[in-house]
C-alpha cells in the first residue's frame, strides 16, 4: 500500500480495500515510529487527521469521492492551516496557531484529502539543507548523516520515507526541486501565478510558488490538478482555464526537442551527477527525443541576482514579525526599540537575519540602483535567454543540483557554497517558468541524483508527460530507502 | 528687507469607500478598537493585498477634477519602517509612479488682513497617489502600556501633493479649503476633519526677495483651517526671527500646539528614515484604461469652479456670492433649487449667504440639515419680490419657517404681515401724522433733517409695520418738502 501510486491508493479507497481512517492511522503510526529519526514533521495532530479521515470515509461511502479523497498528504509548515500550529520553521512563529486556511489547504480540504501534519523546513524557506529550521535538521532517509535538501526538506524526506502518500512544497529558488533531487522523489514548481500564494507565508513574493512533491510524475499531476486555479485573493494569481495536468501523460516523446544549456554542464557539476544526467538523456533519445545544444548566457548571474532580489523582498516581508501582535516577543526589554531588537534577534535564526541584513542593504538609499534595480534588469535578461532558448527546443534538461546530498554540517560555515546548491534551479524562478526534478539514478555515495526538466510558461502538462514517459521506462522513482 | 514665504501642502484625504484599500474590512469610523481589523489589517502571516477598485475610481475622479494626467500604469511601492501601528512593517503607497500626475486648482484668496482685495490664483498639484492609512497607538489604555488599534489600518487615502505655489497663510488656507470643497463635491471623501478624513501637512520656508529657496520645515497633521493659519503665521515669523538673529533654519518636522499657538520640532533631518521604497511584489502594476477614465468622466458632476463661473455669468452674482454659494455642492444645489423657477437669483443669493448661513452657523448645522427647504425659502422670496412683505416681515416669516415649518403665504396671512402698498392709504396715514405733529414738521423744515426717521417710525407704527418702506419714504419726502 505504501508504494501504491495515488491513483492506485484512490482506487483501493473507493473499492473499500482500505478505509481512509485505516490508511491515515497507518501513516500516523509510521510517523510515530520514524519521525524521531528523520524529523520530517514539525507538527502532527492525530485527532484532527483522523476526524478528516472519518469525513473522507463518509464521502467515499456516499460515492462522492474525488481522486484524492481520503489520501493522507503532508503539508509544508509554510501553509496556514486553520487550527494548526504553523511555524514556518521559525522560533518566531513557534506558537502561532493559524486562524485561517491557505488556498492550497482549502483545495485539499475540499477534495477530502487528509492533512497528515506539517513538515519541517528551513526557517522561512531560507536554506538548501533544512539545517536552518528552528525545529532541528531533517535526516535524509537514504543516509541519516546527510541532508534532505531544502527548504522543503521535511516534505521530501516524508515522501521518500513513506511517511505520507504525497506532500506539498514551495519553491523560491529551488526549494521543491533540490530536496526532491536529494531525496530521490519527483517534484514540480509550476509557472509563477499558477498556484495561489494566499495563506502561504511569504519569503520572496515575486519568486515563491507552491507545488507538489511525490513519488512519481503521475502523482504530481494529480496533486497539481488540485492545487492550481485562479484565486482572487492573490493579485498575482493568473486567470486561466482549469486544466487537467494528467491529460498528456501517455503521449509518446517521439520528436521531442530537449535543450541542453551548456552552462548547466560546465565546471562545478560533480561527475557522478553529470553521468546520471547523461544516462537519462540517452534514455530520452531511446524514447525518440532529440537533444539540442542551447545557451543561457546570463544564467551565470542567476545566483547573485537571486541573492539581491530574494533578500530584498524577504527583508520587507519579514518586517511584520515584530512581536507586537502575534509571534515571539522577547521576555525582557526596556522600551519599544529594544522590544523590536530583542524579539527579532531571538526570534529569527542566523540565516534569516543574514538575508534580512542583505535585503535591507540592497534597498537602502544609495545602493538601490546599483543592486536592486540592476538585479531586476538582469532578471529580465535571464527570462529573455529562456524565451530565446525555447525557440529551438520544447523542454530544457540538466542537473537539478550540482551534487548529491552532502553531510549535515558540511556547508554550515559557508553560505556561498550552500547557495551554489541551487545554481541550476534559481534561474527558473527568476524567469517565472515551471521546473521539475525527477530521480535519475544514484551518485557516488549511493545518494539519489535529480534530473531537472524546465518547460515553457504553462507547459506543465508536457513536462509531466516527459517525466512520466521516463518513469515508465525506468524505475529510479520507485526505489525506496525504507 | 522684504521676506517671501513659500508654502506647499501635502493633504491626506480619506477616500469614502466602505471597505479598506486592500481588504474587505469596514472603514466605518468610531468602532470598538480592533473590531474592524481583519487578517490583512493585522498582517497575519500569508495574507495578501487585493486592491479596492472603488479607491482607484475615486483617485481617477480627483485627477479629472484637477485636469491632471491619469497614469495608464502606476505602481504600488512599499515604504518600510517599524512602528507598532504599522502592522506589516511597511506601508503600501505609490512612489515614483503615482496614479494621478500634475494637475491644478484655481483658488479664491481672501487676504486675512489689511485692505487687500480678494484675488484668484492657480495652484499646481504635483501629484496624487493612493496609499493605506496606519492604525493608531492608544496611550494610557492600560497601566504603563500602549495599545494598538488597527481599525484604521488599511483605510484608503489619497495623498495630494501641491507645488510650493503659495506665499501666505491666506493662500494656503484658500487652497486647503478649495481642495476640501472639491473632494467632498466630487464625492470621494466625507472630508470630516475631526475624524481625520482630511489632514494637512504644510511645508513652509522663507527667503529674502530674489534669493533661492530657504530650508523648509514641515508642519504635520493640521486638522483645522484655523490652526493651519495660526501655525503658518507662527512658523513664518519664527523662521524670519531665527534668520534675522543670525541663526539657520534646519530641515525638520514640526507639530503645532493649538494651546500655545506655537510650532515645535519633533524630529530633525538627521532622524529621517530611509524608507527603502521598492515595488510591492504582491500587487501588479495598476492599469487604467481610457474606457475606465471615460466612464468616470461621463459621470462627473459640474465642478465648483465651473458652477461659480456660471453663477457669475448667468446670474450676474458677485465673485464673493458665487464663491460662498459654491463652497459646497449641497449649498450650490440648495441655491439652484431655490431659484430654479423664480429667477430671483440676487435675492436668493443674499438670503442664502446672509440669513440662512448665519442661522445655520448659530445652530452648528450644515446646509443639508437646514430645516427650511429650498422650496419653502423660495416661496418666501417670491413674496419679497412681489412686495407682499417687507424685509423685516420676511425675517419674521423666515424665523417661523425655521422653527415651525409651514409655508410662507400661510404665515404671512396668519401673522398679518402683508405690507400696505396702496399709495392712497399710505398718504392718508402720513397726512394724519404730519397734522398731529405740526411742531416737529416745522423743526424739520427749518433744517433738523434728522427728524425724518422719527416720522418714518411713527408711520410704521401706525401701519403696524406693514407699510411698504420704499413707498413710505417717497411719500414722506414729498410731503415734508412742501
Amino acid at each position: 500500500m505504501l508504494n501504491y501510486s495515488l491513483k492506485q491508493m484512490g482506487a483501493a479507497l473507493r473499492a473499500k480495500e482500505i478505509s481512509s481512517v485505516e490508511l491515515t492511522r497507518l501513516y500516523l503510526e509510521r510517523i510515530a515510529a520514524h519521525n524521531p529519526v528523520y524529523n520530517a514533521y514539525i507538527t502532527t495532530d492525530e485527532k484532527t487527521s483522523l476526524e478528516q479521515a472519518c469525513l473522507a470515509d463518509e464521502m467515499l461511502a456516499k460515492g462522492e469521492a474525488q481522486p484524492l479523497t481520503g489520501i493522507p498528504i503532508a503539508q509544508k509548515d509554510i501553509f496556514c492551516a486553520k487550527g494548526w500550529r504553523t511555524t514556518c520553521g521559525s522560533r518566531m512563529l513557534s506558537d502561532f496557531i493559524a486562524p485561517y486556511d491557505a488556498h492550497v489547504i482549502e483545495q485539499f480540504n475540499k477534495a477530502g484529502a487528509i492533512n497528515l501534519g506539517k513538515t519541517n523546513m528551513d526557517e522561512f524557506a531560507m536554506g538548501s539543507s533544512n539545517e536552518t529550521s528552528y525545529f532541528g535538521s531533517v535526516r535524509n532517509p537514504w543516509d541519516q548523516e546527510r541532508v534532505p535538501g531544502g527548504s522543503s526538506g521535511g516534505a521530501a524526506a516524508a515522501v521518500a520515507a513513506r511517511l505520507c502518500a504525497a506532500a506539498t512544497g514551495t519553491d523560491t529558488g529551488g526549494s521543491i526541486r533540490q530536496p526532491a533531487a536529494l531525496c530521490g522523489i519527483s517534484g514540480i514548481k509550476p509557472t509563477y501565478g499558477t498556484v495561489s500564494r494566499y495563506g502561504m507565508i511569504a519569503f520572496a513574493s515575486s519568486l515563491d510558488q507552491a507545488g507538489p512533491m511525490a513519488r512519481s510524475a503521475e502523482d504530481c499531476a494529480l496533486l497539481l490538478n488540485l492545487m492550481t486555479g485562479f484565486d482572487e485573493r492573490d493579485s498575482t494569481s493568473l486567470q486561466r482555464e482549469k486544466e487537467d495536468y494528467a491529460r498528456d501523460l501517455d503521449q509518446p516523446l517521439k520528436g521531442l526537442r530537449i535543450g541542453l544549456p551548456k552552462e548547466f554542464f560546465a565546471e562545478g557539476l560533480s561527475s557522478d551527477v553529470a553521468s546520471r544526467v547523461e544516462e537519462a538523456l540517452s534514455e530520452y533519445r531511446k524514447l525518440g527525443a532529440v537533444t539540442v545544444d542551447i545557451s543561457l548566457p546570463n544564467s551565470r548571474l542567476a545566483v547573485p541576482v537571486y541573492y539581491v532580489l530574494a533578500p530584498a523582498e524577504a527583508s520587507s516581508n519579514l518586517s511584520r514579525y515584530d512581536g507586537v501582535r502575534y509571534g515571539y516577543r522577547a521576555p525582557e526589554y526596556a522600551d519599544l526599540s529594544e522590544m523590536y531588537e530583542q524579539s527579532r534577534s531571538q526570534g529569527f535564526g542566523a540565516e534569516v537575519k543574514r538575508r534580512i541584513m542583505i535585503g535591507t542593504y540592497v534597498l537602502s538609499h544609495g545602493y538601490y540602483d546599483a543592486y536592486y534595480l540592476q538585479a531586476q534588469k538582469i532578471r529580465r535578461l535571464i527570462a529573455q535567454d529562456f524565451a530565446e532558448a525555447f525557440k529551438s527546443c520544447d523542454v530544457i534538461m540538466g542537473p537539478t543540483s550540482p551534487s548529491t546530498s552532502f553531510r549535515l554540517g558540511e556547508k554550515g560555515d559557508d553560505p556561498v557554497q550552500m547557495y551554489l546548491s541551487d545554481i541550476y534551479t534559481i534561474a527558473v524562478n527568476l524567469a517565472g517558468l515551471p521546473g521539475m526534478s525527477i530521480p535519475c539514478g544514484f551518485g557516488a555515495n549511493n545518494m539519489p541524483a535529480g534530473l531537472q526538466i524546465i518547460g515553457n510558461y504553462f507547459d506543465e502538462a508536457r513536462m509531466l508527460n516527459v517525466a512520466h514517459q521516463y518513469q515508465l521506462a525506468t524505475d529510479w522513482h520507485s526505489r525506496s530507502p525504507v | 528687507m522684504t521676506w517671501e514665504t513659500v508654502i506647499g501642502l501635502e493633504v491626506h484625504t480619506q477616500l469614502s469607500t466602505c471597505s479598506k484599500i486592500f481588504s474587505g474590512a469596514s472603514t466605518a469610523y468610531g468602532a470598538e478598537p480592533n473590531t474592524q481589523a481583519d487578517a490583512v489589517s493585522i498582517a497575519l502571516p500569508g495574507v495578501l493585498p487585493v486592491l479596492n477598485k472603488g479607491a482607484v475610481e475615486r483617485a481617477i475622479k480627483f485627477g479629472l477634477a484637477t485636469g491632471a494626467h491619469i497614469a495608464p500604469r502606476s505602481v504600488f511601492a512599499r515604504k518600510n519602517y517599524f512602528y507598532p501601528d504599522l502592522p506589516k512593517g511597511y506601508q503600501i503607497s505609490q512612489f515614483d509612479l503615482p496614479v494621478v500626475g500634475m494637475g491644478q486648482l484655481k483658488i479664491q484668496v481672501e487676504p486675512l488682513s489689511g485692505n487687500a482685495k480678494p484675488y484668484e490664483k492657480l495652484v499646481r498639484i504635483t501629484r496624487a497617489h493612493l496609499e493605506e492609512d496606519a492604525g493608531k497607538s492608544v496611550h494610557g489604555a492600560a497601566q504603563g502600556m500602549t495599545g494598538v488599534d488597527l481599525n484604521r489600518a488599511g483605510t484608503p487615502l489619497l495623498e495630494i501633493v501641491s507645488e510650493p505655489d503659495m506665499c501666505s497663510a491666506a493662500e494656503a488656507v484658500a487652497y486647503a479649503k478649495a481642495l476640501h470643497t472639491l473632494v467632498r463635491w466630487i464625492g470621494i471623501s466625507d472630508g470630516n476633519m475631526q475624524e481625520g478624513s482630511f489632514r494637512c501637512d504644510v511645508n513652509v520656508s522663507v527667503r529674502r526677495k530674489g534669493e533661492p529657496l530657504g530650508t523648509r520645515r514641515e508642519i504635520k497633521n493640521l486638522n483645522s483651517f484655523k490652526f493651519m493659519q495660526q501655525a503658518i503665521d507662527f512658523e513664518v515669523q519664527w523662521q524670519i526671527d531665527t534668520i534675522e538673529s543670525g541663526g539657520k533654519v534646519q530641515q525638520a518636522t514640526v507639530l503645532f500646539n493649538p494651546d500655545t499657538g506655537e510650532t515645535r520640532a519633533m524630529r530633525s533631518k538627521e532622524d529621517a528614515h530611509d524608507y527603502r521604497y521598492f515595488p510591492d511584489p504582491d500587487l501588479l502594476p495598476l492599469s487604467i484604461t481610457p474606457q475606465m477614465i471615460d466612464e468616470i468622466r461621463s459621470a462627473m458632476p459640474e465642478l465648483p469652479e465651473a458652477r461659480r463661473m456660471r453663477y457669475m455669468e448667468q446670474y450676474a452674482l458677485t465673485s464673493y456670492d458665487a464663491s460662498m454659494l459654491t463652497s459646497s455642492r449641497e449649498m450650490a444645489d440648495y441655491f439652484d433649487s431655490c431659484v430654479s423657477n423664480l429667477g430671483m437669483t440676487k435675492l436668493a443669493a443674499n438670503w442664502i449667504t446672509g440669513e440662512v448661513s448665519a442661522q445655520l452657523n448659530r445652530e452648528g448645522l450644515e446646509i443639508a440639515q437646514c430645516p427650511v427647504s429650498p422650496k419653502q425659502l423660495g416661496g418666501m422670496l417670491a413674496r419679497i419680490a412681489d412686495n407682499t412683505i417687507s424685509n423685516s416681515g420676511a425675517k419674521e416669516v423666515f424665523r417661523t419657517l425655521w422653527s415651525e415649518g409651514g409655508d410662507a403665504d400661510a404665515i404671512i396671512e396668519a401673522k398679518g404681515l402683508k405690507q400696505v402698498s396702496d399709495a392712497g392709504a399710505i398718504e392718508a396715514l402720513v397726512d394724519e401724522i404730519l397734522n398731529a405733529n405740526a411742531d416737529k414738521v416745522a423743526e424739520y423744515r427749518s433744517g433738523k433733517e434728522k427728524l425724518f426717521g422719527f416720522f418714518v417710525g411713527l408711520a410704521m407704527k401706525a401701519s403696524k409695520g406693514k407699510a411698504n418702506p420704499a413707498q413710505l419714504n417717497d411719500i414722506l419726502q414729498k410731503k415734508l418738502a412742501v
